[in-house]
This record gives structure tokens, C-alpha cells and sequence, in this order.
């Protein structure tokens, strides 16, 4: 959190390239295929004349085609970090558990597919590199008993391989990539409004250093593979042939059983132990006029609009998918119904949590507001995922914690404001980028800003509404931040001034502005 | 957008954060440097695949047999499918390194029997004897090969067997 609050300032929230390791993965995945489709169009599958065209390639066409290599292999290795900071990221965040479990168990499949792509594309140059690998891999392979004779004898001598094994790498160097597309598409299955590609200044930036350090570092190949010589120094590209080394230090079986239980564990991880989840959404179809906002903004595609079943005169009806819904309870904050204007009876919206919900939480602003004293009252909406309420609790401060800011609907800043509850409302939400639910403060800010229905009303005073999208680690700043703003609430200062009063008391802390919510 | 930089100095700490990235991509991605192998070492590789000879005798089919089976099968002889495990010793420099009974592959153990291992040895001269057996016998070996192999640093010797070669085939080690 620390790193990606550092980035944001330098890179800022669209540019930060922490909340887009994934989308930078794929970016870095179609640079491989394009520079691949290049590098293809010169290579032959002969044994000898594989090495020899990727030299003439890399020497005779360094400006163009040696660049292409560079990029193949730099945006490969690439890859790999992002697949691996976006595993670490992602478990950081618990974001592998519960109804999320789908989109890490699919990406397990894709490490061993990205890894095995590798693998074979360092095997199509047939230099000393691809020899030590070739032979490895055959080893490794051998250690399952399940093939005949061991594979690693076709390596015994030079007569032993002819130029049809090149035609199978190939096939298997393009098969394989086909197929990690493929999962990847899998993955993103279970995830609305995926940002699986990065925004167009973190593109250019990465872009542009790759092909810098392709061309200060240009990828060369090792001396012809000689099967009758065991290769001596190798300039291994560890991001992809770290196993060898320990197949040599280890031996095959312990890597593969290493293998299998990091693969398992990987796999098992959502239930060691499973995420508790509130109960999933649920929709009062007396309430519901299937206007759709809910499926819309839903962050993991839990609603569907289907054909009304209840006879209402509307064309549809939200049904909740109770498998996949998180329970964020973003599609209450998105329901038009959900209004607390309504008298108490009355307040069932179209969409609802069951166990929060939305006549529970006005109760909640009613029981909270008469706990706090004086003229400047500020009630902090927060957010379970983020900073703890009680550390912006005070004597005229009081917290609710929503399962995430997204949830509240804007016309409860309306309702508090306008009825007295409190004199200023906080909304306390993740960071940018850092949201359990993804899209909470990005779905709020938008209807603050009236770009998603269901609006802020105009007539709500924005002075008397601060945003704070922060990380936990941020609480101090954003304490100062809201301690700023509610000084500001009872001076004589313009109302229009306390938003940037809060801002400059708390410059560390964001608070978001129209300019950077999405891309 | 955050302010606490200007867009200057943003730019040249991205420009940093990004050499940063490229320097830990392309260094790993070509160092540190890998030895597979002891400086100064050469390699031994054994490996063949051989069926040895069948395990049972044959026997000729009864009348009855015979009768049982359609005319296309009626076969005088059962023979039996299984075969022997392949016994292979090699010893290096006059001590064993490698002592193995080799069994048949295959569900019914009638494949040929196989083995692949490799040894790392100093460079230099060595003495290399391999014995396999592939027969019935108790004791004793079917085929020998007695060689003085003189190896150079990183060199592979490659031993092969071929019984229609005389047995152990050896290349890539001078002497």
C-alpha cells in the first residue's frame, strides 16, 4: 500500500501501473505475440538453419528484427513479474477467496502455461542455452513414468534429432500461447468492467522501455548447440529457467513434487480458510422496475436482467447470481428505490442485502447521529476494507462501516444533510485501484459528479461532502484531512473554500477529483 | 490529478521507475551466470533401450488347443510373452558406479528394458568397463566392453547399446 500510495503521486492513479498488473500482462502477452508473428516470418526449422537464421536475424537486422527478438523475450519476462506481483497483489488484498475464487483457481493454469511457452520458445534457437534446457526438460519429463522409452535419448547424439523435432516446438511454442489466451479470456469471465488492458500513458511508458532495453541490451544467442560438449557458462534467463538449476541441485523428482504441492496449494488457497461472506443480494420485485443500474454497476456480473415473471407491466427483472455476488451491496447504492425519503414501511428498495440492509443502515444514521454533540457533526461513511472508523471516530464524529462505500446510495447524503443528522458527511473509501469490490469509489465519484445514475442531487451542498479514497495505512492523513474539513464546516470561510481546505491539510492524503476517477 | 510533484519532476521519477524496471528485467534476464556443469568436469551418459531375451520357454499346443482357436490363430508353439530384466554394470575406474536390474516396460513386461543416467567425471583418462546381461543366466554377463576413454573438459561420452554393433557402442571420447 505504501509502494502504490508512492506511485500514485509520481505516476497518479491513471498512470499507476499497480492498479493495472493484470491489464499489463495482457499488454505485455500481445507484444510477445506481434513481436513473435515477426520473428516467425524469418525462422527455419532446420537444425542447423534454426540457429543460423535467428543470428542473421539478430546481426543482419539488428534495427528491426533483432529488436523484434528483444522485445519477444523482455516482453515475455515481463510478463512473468506482472503474473507474479499480480498473484501477490491479489492474495494481498484477499481478493482470492469467496465468489473470487473462480478468477484465482483460472489463474493458476495460466503460470504453468506462460512458463511452458517460455520455455519452448528458448528451445527454437537450438544454441548451447536451448541444449541445457532441451535436456532438462526431457529429464525432468522422464521422471514420470508414464512414457516409454526416456525422451532425454534423443539428445544422445546429433543423429538422434532431426529437423521435424523443430516443427514440433514450433507447435508447441504457438499452441501454447493459443491456449493461455484462451484461459485468460476464462479468467476474466467473472469480472465486469475488466481492466485488461492498461491505460494509454502506462502503455507508451512500458512501451517505450522495452524498446530502449532492446536496444541497449539487445537479446543474444550462446554458441551452436553441440550434443557432444555440455554447455559451461549459460546466461540463463532466470525468470523462466530457475528450475533448472534446482533439477540439477535437487534432482526431478523432488522438483516435481515441489511442483505439485505449490500448484495444489495455490489451487486450495480460496478454502484455507474460505472467505465468510454476507448473505448474497436479493431482489423485492414489487420494487424493482428492471431499470437495469444494478446489473450495470454490479463489479463481478452477479445480476442478469431476465423477462419479468411477476406480470408488473416492465419488460425486466434483476436476478442475482448468488454464487458469484460478493455481497459488496454496490447495486443497493445503484437502485433508484433505495430512497430514505420513504417512510420507514416503505423502505424496501428493488435490490437489498439482507443483512445490511438498506432501511437497517437509515436506522443506523438515525441511531449514530443522535450519539454525536456540538455544531460541526461529520458522519464518516466508511468502508469495512479500509480504514478502521474508530480511528475517525471522535466527540462530534461518528462511523458506519458499509461492506464498501459503493454501497450508499446518494440519496442518503441528501437525507443526512437535509435533515439534520449530521452538518457534514465523509465518504471514507478504499484507494483508487485498491478496492475490494474494484469499482466502489470509481462508481461513487461518478454519481457525485452526475456521470452514473443514481445522482447526487444538485441541491446537496458539496462543501459539506468530503471524499476521502484512501489505504488504511493512510488513516493519520486522512484523520487530518477530515479534522480540516470539519473546522472548515463551522467558520465563516465560503462554503465553496472547504473542500480545498480539506485538500491542503491533507496533501498526502487523495482526495478524488473529476479529473482522475476513470479513464 | 495528485500534486504533490509537479509534472516535471512526475515525469523524471517515472523515467527513473521505468530505467529501474528495465535494469532488473534485463539483468535477470541473462545473469547471474549458470554452470551446469564443474569447472572442469566432463560427462558420462549411459543410456540404451533393450529388450532382453523372453522369460519362459515355449511349449507345444495340444490338439485341443489347437481346435479351440480360430484356424488363423492355431500357432504350434506358446511362447511366453515376458522378458528377463536386463542386468547392467558399469564401473569407472575400477569402482561401481552403476549396478541395476533393469525391468521390461510394458504391461505384460514384454518392452524393451531402458535406462538413461549420466555421471559427471574429472577431465582426463578413465578407464570404463560395462557389462550387461540380457539372458536367463544366473551369473555371468552376455556382453563386455573394456575401454580407456581420455575426456576433455565439457566433453560428453555418449554410451549406446546395439547388440547388432557387438554391444556397447561408445562416441564422443577420444583415446
Amino acid at each position: 500500500m505504501w509502494l502504490e500510495g508512492w506511485f500514485d503521486k509520481v505516476f497518479g492513479v491513471k498512470w499507476n501501473p499497480m492498479y493495472a498488473l493484470g491489464g499489463l500482462g495482457f499488454f505485455y502477452f500481445w507484444i510477445v505475440a506481434v513481436s513473435g508473428f515477426y520473428v516467425y516470418a524469418f525462422f527455419d526449422t532446420g537444425l542447423t538453419e534454426a540457429y543460423d537464421s535467428v543470428e542473421q536475424l539478430t546481426n543482419e537486422q539488428w534495427y528491426l528484427g533483432g529488436v523484434m527478438r528483444s522485445l519477444h523475450r523482455y516482453a515475455s519476462d515481463a510478463l512473468v513479474i506482472m503474473m507474479v506481483l499480480h498473484m501477490i497483489r491479489e492474495f494481498a488484498f484477499d481478493h482470492y477467496r469467496g465468489p473470487r475464487f473462480f478468477s484465482w483457481i483460472s489463474g493458476v493454469p495460466m503460470t504453468w502455461l506462460v512458463i511452458a511457452a517460455g520455455i519452448t520458445g528458448y528451445w527454437l534457437v537450438w544454441d548451447q542455452l536451448a541444449q541445457y534446457i532441451a535436456i532438462g526438460s526431457a529429464e525432468w519429463l522422464d521422471w514420470l513414468p508414464i512414457f516409454g522409452e526416456p525422451i532425454a535419448r534423443n539428445f544422445m547424439q546429433h543423429e538422434s534429432l532431426d529437423d521435424r523435432f523443430f516443427t514440433l516446438l514450433i507447435f508447441l511454442h504457438i499452441a501454447l500461447p493459443l491456449i493461455l489466451l484462451l484461459v485468460m479470456w476464462i479468467h476474466l469471465q467473472r469480472v465486469a468492467y475488466a481492466r485488461w488492458k492498461p491505460s494509454r500513458g502506462l502503455s507508451v511508458g512500458t512501451f517505450a522501455m522495452l524498446v530502449g532495453l532492446s536496444f541497449v541490451f539487445p537479446a543474444v544467442s550462446h554458441a551452436p548447440a553441440d550434443l557432444n560438449r555440455v554447455p559451461q557458462a549459460l546466461n540463463l534467463d532466470w525468470y523462466y529457467l530457475f528450475a533448472f538449476p534446482l533439477i540439477d541441485e535437487w534432482g526431478s523428482g523432488t522438483l516435481w513434487v515441489l511442483s505439485f504441492c505449490v500448484t495444489f496449494a495455490l489451487m486450495a488457497m480460496p478454502w484455507l480458510p474460505p472467505r465468510r461472506k454476507l448473505a448474497a443480494a436479493v431482489v423485492d420485485l414489487d420494487n424493482c422496475n428492471g431499470c437495469t443500474r444494478c446489473a450495470s454497476d454490479c463489479p463481478f456480473g452477479a445480476i442478469m436482467m431476465m423477462p419479468r415473471t411477476d406480470g408488473l407491466p416492465f419488460d425486466r427483472q434483476a436476478v442475482v447470481d448468488a454464487d458469484v455476488c460478493v455481497s459488496c451491496g454496490i447495486c443497493v447504492g445503484a437502485c433508484p428505490t433505495a430512497m430514505p425519503f420513504r417512510r420507514r414501511s416503505d423502505l424496501v428498495p428493488g435490490i437489498d442485502l439482507p443483512e445490511l440492509s438498506a432501511a437497517a443502515l437509515r436506522d443506523k444514521i438515525h441511531a449514530v447521529s443522535a450519539r454525536m454533540k456540538g455544531d460541526d457533526r461529520v458522519l464518516v461513511i466508511g468502508c469495512e476494507h479500509g480504514i478502521k472508523s474508530k480511528k475517525l471516530a471522535g466527540e462530534n464524529r461518528q462511523a458506519i462501516d458499509l461492506p464498501c462505500a459503493g454501497m450508499l446510495p446518494p440519496s442518503y447524503i441528501d437525507y443526512i444533510l437535509s435533515k439534520g443528522l449530521a452538518d457534514g458527511v465523509a465518504i471514507a473509501g478504499c484507494r483508487f485501484g485498491e478496492c475490494q469490490y474494484r469499482l466502489g469509489p470509481d462508481w461513487s465519484e461518478d454519481r457525485f459528479e452526475g456521470r452514473r445514475d443514481p445522482h447526487l442531487r444538485k441541491r446537496v451542498p458539496r462543501e459539506r461532502l468530503l471524499r476521502l479514497w484512501v489505504a488504511p495505512t493512510e488513516w493519520k492523513d486522512a484523520l487530518h484531512g477530515l479534522e480540516a474539513f470539519q473546522a472548515g464546516l463551522n467558520t465563516a470561510m465560503p462554503s465553496s473554500g472547504l473542500q480545498e481546505l480539506a485538500d491542503e491539510a491533507a496533501s498526502n492524503v487523495r482526495v478524488s477529483g473529476a479529473d482522475e476517477v476513470k479513464s | 490529478m495528485n500534486k504533490v510533484f509537479g509534472a516535471p519532476i512526475r515525469y523524471m521519477l517515472q523515467a527513473c521507475i521505468y530505467a529501474g524496471f528495465a535494469l532488473m528485467l534485463g539483468y535477470f534476464s541473462q545473469a547471474p551466470e549458470y554452470l551446469p556443469i564443474a569447472e572442469g568436469d566432463a560427462q558420462i551418459k549411459l543410456s540404451f533401450a533393450h529388450g532382453g531375451k523372453p522369460k519362459g520357454g515355449c511349449r507345444d499346443r495340444t490338439a485341443a488347443e489347437l481346435g479351440a482357436l480360430a484356424a488363423n490363430m492355431r500357432k504350434a508353439q506358446l511362447c511366453s510373452r515376458e522378458r528377463v530384466d536386463v542386468v547392467v554394470q558399469f564401473e569407472l575406474n575400477g569402482k561401481t558406479v552403476f549396478d541395476q536390474s533393469l525391468q521390461p516396460s510394458g504391461l505384460q513386461g514384454d518392452g524393451p528394458s531402458h535406462m538413461y543416467e549420466k555421471f559427471d567425471v574429472p577431465a582426463g583418462r578413465h578407464e570404463v568397463l560395462l557389462k550387461l546381461r540380457n539372458t536367463t543366466r544366473s551369473d555371468g554377463w552376455d556382453y563386455q566392453a573394456h575401454r580407456t576413454v581420455a575426456l576433455r573438459a565439457g566433453q560428453i561420452l555418449a554410451i549406446d547399446f546395439d547388440p547388432g554393433n557387438g554391444g556397447f557402442v561408445m562416441s564422443g571420447g577420444g583415446g
